[in-house]
């Protein structure tokens, strides 16, 4: 087996026996990287020369004893909207392609603390707004199962790199689904953070009151190991919060035992869309859980059906303000030969953005503008409150909540791509867990009669991520 | 009557400081004035992908000190929103500012006028960050922007329509920059833009409860610019109304060169700013313990300051006002009394009649050679009858001069007061031998002529005569024989 098919658990244990080195990891990475071209899943690869150095540095290290971070050696990818000193980053926008990050994010710092190496930027939607990776720059990532259909969005890049083997495990960023859905689409484990339990500083924002950076890795062990290094509270971040970091590995093995665990029925009654694979495939699983000691509960979450409304007027909003920024004055894409400072501008974003940007952005003004504020941005957070609240509701009667991550196996390229309604229903289940800013994650979860990996979601209260990875690493050894 | 007597003008004030913090309100970037381009920044205030703002907790004590001054009640959470609008001096696309909850609201500030006192309220203040500064080239289709500005943190101070008249306002304006001045929260520089005002202007009939439609005057940095300004604009509205024309509600600027305000931009053009709570940044939180901190280091206030000057040591409203203008010279003064408590009313004329006409240029309170106990010593020497007012004055000029102590000067050129008795009178019997027509000219009635025979004892003695002794001998002399 090669090292790069490895979970970073056993590559950590390889390492420790040595029986591998860091650079040969990186070696058996770039080749996999090299013959994996097809799928599209890095903007960047970093140096070669540079990676080796970095490897060996490791390596010595390790020979002689010296104290190592708990990745030491590991080839991580990153989501190309987190800044990396030095690196091209172009959060997949032709706006940023040629932007050099002059800045280390703090998870790429808390990365290398703990020995990692970083070895390329991955592929996404366009400033993270996508659920497919048909709105990269770059063009589409295809997914590793299925090169026909689509790999997920807006981290399809890492999770293709993660099931294709092009990395350990990566880093995507969540917004509304963006790390679970691709996660579910590519057969990988997928975690968006608590809001707050990882820094922002340094990931490009797309929403800043919903995005949150996590892990994609080929277990559920790897999920726990890499939120241990890249979580904590950053000063850099007001909305990081200050709280203890719990050694999240050594929940996975704990069971399920004396669990509550609560079926929402808003997410499986029939007008949700839910394919019927997907839910046979939920309630398999369910019945395994219930098998291995867990208590099922029925719940309500009764403002479901607006979440994704909700949550396209506060995301759409907050994005149309924090792309303000590139306006074409101090770095990224600058019109050519503008006269004026207002045609600089217009010509400049008109011509840096893609379509779905500027629908964004044009939206998010709407909903911004004087006479309108109150009917949509007020009312929205005013609805995600009340989201909020279901949660907290139900939280008071189970530990945990479990789903579909998404409605359908991955589907095939352009086969939502003209309807952005239809598009948007992609995260019908994974929207609320942002609004409401919990923790959830995503395991594989069989397949549907195409062969196409299928997902189940898991959410629980803010903070308790100790929780996910019980039921989840149950999961894991259930449905093996 | 004229017919700009018939009309009442209203103004509001909204001020902008600049806070004495060493680093920005969103970064740890250093807020230097007066460094190279673009080098007092961060990630942050560049605005690059991925910076984020937190939140300096200076800035929020020196916005409480400044709204404790005025009476505002502190807010216990307060709340900052993105204002947006495309500028290439404001890096974000947004600047970050206080909206709907600024941290503090409801506060007052009396004006003292010679024949008024007028109570202005004081709606709001909200913190906010400075954008960065544009410079267009003469001739060059190039603006160039310096970004050092950018982050740098500000607190708007906006007052209701209270004011009256332009001299109310500059006396407004007065007070507050003397305020935020002694609170140390701002150096009210202006013409380097740290303490700045925009007024809300309009005017009404006497009589009239509704507003008039107001303009609004932007960035005007002087007090003269202000009072002319407003002066200039109560004309140009009540002419347009006397012509029958309406007034229009819109952003105008000050010429001071031309002395008159143009029009920038009419209401309609004005922007949607799309205010949005900054979800970057959470509530901010001052819990009471952290108000009671700041409320206990505040720094006594001028007003406070004046009226216990005028209690405490029987000074005038005008030498108490003088003193109090700046907190360096009050605290100058009140070192001397330490030094002498005796007469502070002396000690005051010498503050405001001779240090004050040394400090100019880049000798400050500070920085005069005369310290305050030095100060002191003189005016109790001066006191006890050592030394005549004239004779201080020379001490004086060899003190700054020379930085030496009265004592050492005063017998270094032998300026002691001659208060000796026998000594002035063998210089008055000298003066009657030499001037027999003078002496029986005053006792024959002309007694104007005593100021001149003190005037010769004086010039014989080199000015040590004691001049009380001086005169009460002379007068026993020329009266009683």
């Amino acid at each position: 087996m090669k090292l790069n098919e490895l979970t970073m658990t056993q590559l950590k244990a390889k390492f420790d026996d040595g029986q591998a080195t860091a650079s040969a990891a990186v070696a058996d990475v770039l080749s996999a990287i090299e013959a994996g071209q097809k799928y599209n899943a890095y903007i960047t690869v970093c140096e070669a020369d540079t990676l080796f150095a970095r490897a060996e540095r490791i390596d010595k290290a390790r020979i002689s004893g010296a104290p190592l971070g708990a990745l030491a050696g590991v080839p991580i990818a990153i989501k190309d909207n987190m800044c990396m000193k030095g690196v091209r980053t172009t959060a997949g926008s032709r706006m940023l392609e040629n932007f050099i990050a002059p800045y280390d994010a703090t998870v790429v710092e808390r990365l290398e603390a703990a020995g990692a190496i970083i070895v390329g930027k991955t592929n996404l939607d366009e400033f993270a707004m996508g659920s497919s990776n048909e709105t990269s720059f770059f063009g589409p990532v295809k997914n590793p199962r299925d090169s026909e259909t689509i790999p997920g969005g807006s981290s399809g890049g890492s999770a293709a790199a993660v099931a294709a083997n092009l990395c350990s495990a990566a880093l995507g960023s969540d917004t509304g689904g963006s790390v679970r859905q691709p996660a579910s689409h590519t057969g990988t484990v997928g975690l968006k953070p608590t809001y707050g339990r990882v820094s922002r500083f340094g990931l490009i924002a797309f929403a800043s009151s919903l995005d949150q950076i996590g892990p994609m890795t080929k277990s559920v062990e790897d999920a726990a190991l890499l939120l241990e290094a890249i979580a904590g509270h950053d000063p850099r971040d007001a909305t990081s919060v200050d709280r203890a970091v719990p050694a999240f590995q050594s929940f996975v093995a704990m069971g399920v035992e004396g669990m509550r665990l609560g079926i929402p029925r808003e997410y499986f009654e029939a007008e949700a869309g839910v394919d019927p694979d997907v839910l046979a495939n939920v309630r398999g699983a369910i019945q395994k859980l219930e098998e291995a000691g867990a208590t099922i509960v029925d719940i309500s979450l009764p403002h479901t059906e607006y979440a994704v409304a909700t949550y396209y007027l506060i995301a759409t909003a907050e994005a149309s303000s924090n792309l303000a920024r590139y306006d074409g004055v101090r770095y990224g894409y600058r019109a050519d030969e503008a006269k004026t400072l207002l045609e600089m501008y217009e010509r400049t974003r008109a011509e840096g953005f893609g379509d779905e940007i500027k629908r964004r952005i044009m939206l998010g003004t709407f909903v911004l503008s004087t006479g309108y504020y109150d009917a949509y941005y007020r009312k929205a957070q005013q609805v995600r409150t009340l989201i909020s609240q279901d949660f907290d509701r139900a939280f008071s009667k189970v530990d945990a909540i479990v789903t579909p991550t998404a409605p359908s196996a991955a589907f095939r390229f352009g086969q939502k791509s003209a309807d952005p309604l239809q598009m948007y229903l992609e995260d019908i289940y994974t929207i609320s867990c942002n609004l409401a800013g919990l923790p959830g994650i995503s395991v594989p979860c069989g397949t549907n009669k195409a062969g196409l990996p299928t997902g189940l979601q898991m959410l629980a209260p803010r903070f308790e991520e100790a929780t996910l990875f019980r039921v989840a690493g149950q999961c894991e050894r259930s449905l093996a | 009557m004229s017919v700009y007597d018939k009309y009442e003008v209203v103004i509001g004030l909204e001020v902008h400081c600049q806070l004495l913090t060493d680093s920005k309100i969103f970064s740890s970037a250093p807020t230097t004035f007066g460094a190279a381009p673009n080098t007092q920044v961060c990630e942050v205030d560049l605005g690059l992908p991925g910076a984020l703002p937190v939140l300096n907790k200076q800035a929020v004590e020196f916005a409480i000190r400044a709204g404790l001054a005025l009476g505002c009640e502190i807010r216990p959470t307060s709340q900052f929103a993105r204002k947006n609008y495309f500028y290439p001096d404001l890096p974000k696309g947004y600047q970050i500012s206080q909206h709907v909850h600024p941290i503090c609201e409801h506060g007052s500030l009396t004006v003292e006028l010679e024949s008024l006192s007028r109570r202005v309220r004081v709606m709001r203040i909200h913190m906010e960050e400075d954008a960065g500064k544009s410079s267009h080239l003469e001739g060059k289709p190039v603006s160039l922007v310096d970004l050092n500005r950018a982050g740098v943190p500000l607190i708007e101070i906006v007052s209701e329509p209270d004011l009256r008249s332009s001299d109310e306002a500059v006396a407004y304006l007065k007070e507050l920059h003397s305020i935020v001045v002694y609170l140390g929260v701002c150096d009210g520089n202006m013409e380097e833009g740290s303490f700045r005002c925009d007024a809300n202007v309009s005017v009404r009939l006497h009589g009239q409860a509704e507003l008039g439609t107001r303009a609004e005057l932007k960035n005007i940095n002087s007090f003269k610019f202000i009072k002319d300004a407003i002066n200039y604009e109560v004309r140009r509205q009540i002419d347009l109304i006397e012509a029958g024309q309406k007034i229009v509600q819109e952003t105008r600027l000050y010429n001071p060169n031309k002395g008159v305000t143009f029009s920038m931009r009419s209401k309609e053009e004005s922007h949607d700013y799309r205010y949005f709570p900054e979800p970057d940044l959470p509530l901010l939180v001052i819990d009471s313990a952290w108000l009671e901190r700041v409320r206990a280091a505040m720094p006594e206030l001028p007003a406070k300051k004046r009226a216990r000057f005028v209690e405490a040591y029987d000074l005038g409203a005008h030498d108490a006002e003088v003193l109090c203008a700046s907190a360096p010279v009050a605290d100058y003064f009140e070192a001397a009394i330490e030094g002498y408590a005796k007469n502070p009313k002396v000690l005051a004329n010498w503050v405001i009649n001779e240090l004050l006409r040394e400090v100019s240029g880049d000798q400050t309170i500070d920085t005069v050679p005369v310290r305050p106990p030095q100060l002191a010593r003189l005016v109790e020497l001066i006191d006890t009858g050592v030394l005549s007012g004239k004779l201080a004055k020379q001490v004086f000029e060899a003190m700054v001069e020379s930085g030496q102590e009265a004592d050492a000067i005063v017998e270094e050129k032998g300026l002691v007061q001659v208060s000796d008795e026998g000594a002035i009178t063998q210089i008055i019997d000298e003066i009657f031998e030499q001037n027999p027509g003078q002496v029986s000219a005053f006792r024959e009635g002309k007694t104007t002529l005593i100021g001149w025979f003190v005037g010769q004892v004086m010039k014989q003695s080199r000015g040590k005569a004691n001049p009380q002794i001086v005169n009460d001998l002379l007068r026993a002399k020329l009266e009683g024989q």
